[in-house]
This record gives structure tokens, sequence and C-alpha cells, in this order.
């Protein structure tokens, strides 16, 4: 069986038709090629397949493509805006060192985003209990939460 | 995972009819325990049934009596809501502390509910603010609705519209959390209802259980040291590589007295 869905990833309509089974994340990197978003654990664990639904931080690993149906989804291919070549929080995680191997990187990214959308002005233990579903495995939590500190000022001022 | 059939219900009729229809359907909702226990095939579904779309079963209202809560209502949601951090800030807390930012957006309280995990905290915040649950075809009450270890009242077929929680006039939830995966090692929910005391328990047994004596002691007097020595028996309760049965039975006593502090300073 193969459901038709419908959605929008990154600015752009999406038309496919996919087994039920298939994860987002899986349709999403090996579909659409957009293969930032990153499968760590692959049990809704470790947050490095974090994107955005609709604006809200999700597991991309941990729900089906078909309950995207109708949704707005960005990946860390799509927050930059379109004059920039990065959104403020990357350019301070670039400037911050806020990764190690890199691999958490990009839900770490997402899901910084999502946290300073629903506090703009976090302090260190709001950024360390926003981020308790994001694991670095190179233990970078100290110039990640630096990293966010600084693109939470930045993304205010964009 | 092993393949399924996959449908959109439109209406929660139209759930029950096509959750009939299936060898073994099941009903999806955030799906944050369903489709990570079907990725390690934990579970088989034939048919899921998508209630996603179903405008119905969303949602938060407030009345004179308490608040409503749709059954794919999110923790999110429940969390950020205001009438719910206004009348039940406990209820507002208890979602706040469930899993992470990212589960919290898609998991449901319905789905929570239904899954019945024995350290899931919803069942604690249901049984301790004394709850009813509304299905398509009865109300049940939160001391009816979980009977055992992942084992509710539902019959095959019902399906969970919404959750009634009484506004109480104070109410605290504590956990001890694992630090890993935040499931409560032991959580405790202590309400005064207005009308009694009401001592809720998850994580410690196979099931939210109440503790009777410390909601008769705190109904006398509602102070953290009523509840301090009062002990649980470890008998029954679960042991494991985070937690024995006799650390669990402490950890409800020290978790009630916060509990009850917390609810006494508001």
């Amino acid at each position: 069986m193969s459901v038709r869905l419908s959605m929008t990833v990154n600015g752009k309509p999406v038309n496919a038709d996919v087994a039920p089974r298939t994860l987002l994340v899986d349709f999403l990197r090996d579909e659409m090629r957009l293969t930032g978003t990153h499968i760590g654990c692959d049990t809704a664990q470790c947050g490095a397949c974090t994107i955005h639904i609709d604006g809200r931080a999700v597991k991309s690993c941990n729900m089906l493509a078909v309950q995207a149906e109708g949704s707005n989804i960005t990946t860390i291919e799509g927050i930059a805006a379109p004059e920039d070549n990065m959104h403020p929080m990357q350019t301070a995680f670039r400037e911050h060192h806020g990764l190690q191997c890199g691999y958490c990187t990009p839900g770490m990214v997402m899901g910084a985003i999502d946290l300073v959308q629903r506090h703009p002005d976090p302090d260190e233990a709001q950024i360390r209990e926003g981020l308790e579903g994001n694991l670095c495995r190179c233990t970078g939590y100290h110039n990640i939460v630096k990293a966010v500190r600084a693109g939470a000022t930045a993304m205010k001022s964009r | 995972m092993y393949e399924f059939n996959y449908q959109r219900a439109s209406s929660v009729a139209d759930a029950a009819k096509k959750l009939g229809t299936g060898e073994d359907a099941r009903l999806l909702a955030g799906g944050q325990t369903l489709i990570a226990a079907m990725k390690l095939r934990l579970a088989n579904p034939t048919d899921l049934i998508d209630l996603s779309g179903i405008a119905e079963l969303r949602g938060i209202k407030a009345d004179k009596d308490g608040i409503t809560v749709g059954a794919i209502t999110t923790h999110a949601e429940v969390a950020a809501s205001k009438d719910i951090q206004q009348h039940i800030p406990a209820l507002a807390d208890l979602a706040e502390s469930i899993g992470d930012p990212m589960v919290r957006n898609m998991g449901t309280i319905g789905g929570s509910i239904a899954n019945n995990d024995p350290a899931a905290d919803y069942p604690a915040a249901l049984v301790g603010l004394g709850a009813t649950v509304k299905t398509n075809q009865r109300q049940i009450t939160a001391d009816d609705f979980f009977t055992g270890m992942f084992m509710t009242a539902l019959e095959p077929g019902e399906i969970i519209e919404s959750i009634h929680f009484p506004k109480p006039k104070r109410a605290a939830y504590m956990k001890f959390s694992n630090p890993a995966s935040r499931y409560a090692i032991v959580g405790t929910f202590v309400a005064d209802t207005g009308n009694g005391v009401r001592v809720a328990v998850t994580g410690a047994g196979a099931c939210v259980f109440r503790v009777l004596q410390m909601e008769k002691t705190l109904s006398a007097k509602f102070a953290p040291d009523a509840v301090a020595n009062i002990d649980v028996a470890a008998d029954d309760l679960n042991a494991d590589m985070h937690a024995s049965a006799e650390y669990r039975a402490h950890l409800v006593s020290v978790m009630a007295k916060r509990a009850v502090e917390k609810a006494v300073a508001g």
C-alpha cells in the first residue's frame, strides 16, 4: 500500500506516494536528499534528527512521513534567510565553537531555534533544560550553551 | 518496522468504524511510544488509524468546575495553556516535565493514558485530581480507568475523546526522574481537592496507585511533616537497575512531602 503525501518542505511544495511505514527522516534524507538531518540513535533519544513541523521542533526518526501530511516542514537546509548563508544560530555555533565532531549539530541548532522562539532570552538553566532532548556524544555542552546564548541575542536583532 | 495499512480518520465515528475493520488495528495519536515500539517490532499492528486530523479531539476548555482537555492535545499545549496554568498549575508543570521538548510537541494526553506506561506522568495527574475520562461510549473515573501495567478499562473499539480535570484547591507533582529517559522512577501527585486529599503515585508500581493512609493524614492536616514519616510497603513495587523496591518506597514518601511543600507554597 502507498499513501499520497502533500506537504511543504523548506518553502517548496512536495507531493509523493510513500509506503506508510516510511519514517519522516528517511523520506527527507533518501527521497528529498536533504541529508543535513542526521540519524543518530534512531530511538528518539539523541535529537540529531530534529526538524520543525509548523514551527515546532520534533524528532523526525520517531514519526511517519504520512503524519506530516499538510504540514510545513523546515530542515537545517531551510533555516537561513535567502539572502544569508547562515541563520544567526548557525553563525553563533561557528563563532563559539559549539561543535566538536558536528554530528549532533543540525539537531542542536533546530532545537535551539525552537527554544529561543519559546524563551527569547533564555538563561543557562533554561538552555540546558531546553536542550535535554539533544545529546552531544562529544559532551561539548559548555560551548553549545554559550552558542545558544549568543544565538538568542543575535536572533533578537535579526 | 513491518508493513501496515494506514488510514486517516475524519471523525471519532469514522475512527471507530475503521478500527473495527482491521485484524489488529490500532489508533495513532502522536505516536511517541507506538512508532518507537513498532520500530522495535514490539508492536505490529495490521492497520493504523490516524486521529490527528480530528479537530474535535484537540483543544483545552475551561469551565466553572475545571478543565477539559481533548484526547489529541499535546503535552506542549497543556504546558503552555494559560487556562491550565491559572486553574491547575500542577497539571501544566507535570506536562512540562514529560520527556523532552520534541516529544512534548508530538505526544498526546490521550495516547499517554491509553498506553498506561507504569512510569508515565499523566496517570498520576488523572488519579491525583480525580479526573474523568470521556470516551465515545461512556465516562470512566480515573480510579477505574487504569487497571494494570499497560492496561486500561478501554474496551475494543472504545476511543478516548477528552479528559475532565476538576479544579483543586491546591496541588503539586514531584518526581524523581530517570536522568536519561526522564521517565518517573517515582512521581507523587498530591491534590487538596476541597473535598479531601488525594495522593497518586506513578513509577513505583505496576500501575498508578493511591496512598490512602497519606490521604487520611493530609486531610486532617495538610502539611509536609504529616506525610514524611508514613512508610509505604515495598512488597509490590518495581525493582530494576535504576532503583530497588525499598528505594522506590522511600522515594514515595520523600516526593509526597516535597509535593505538599510545593502545594502549600503555591
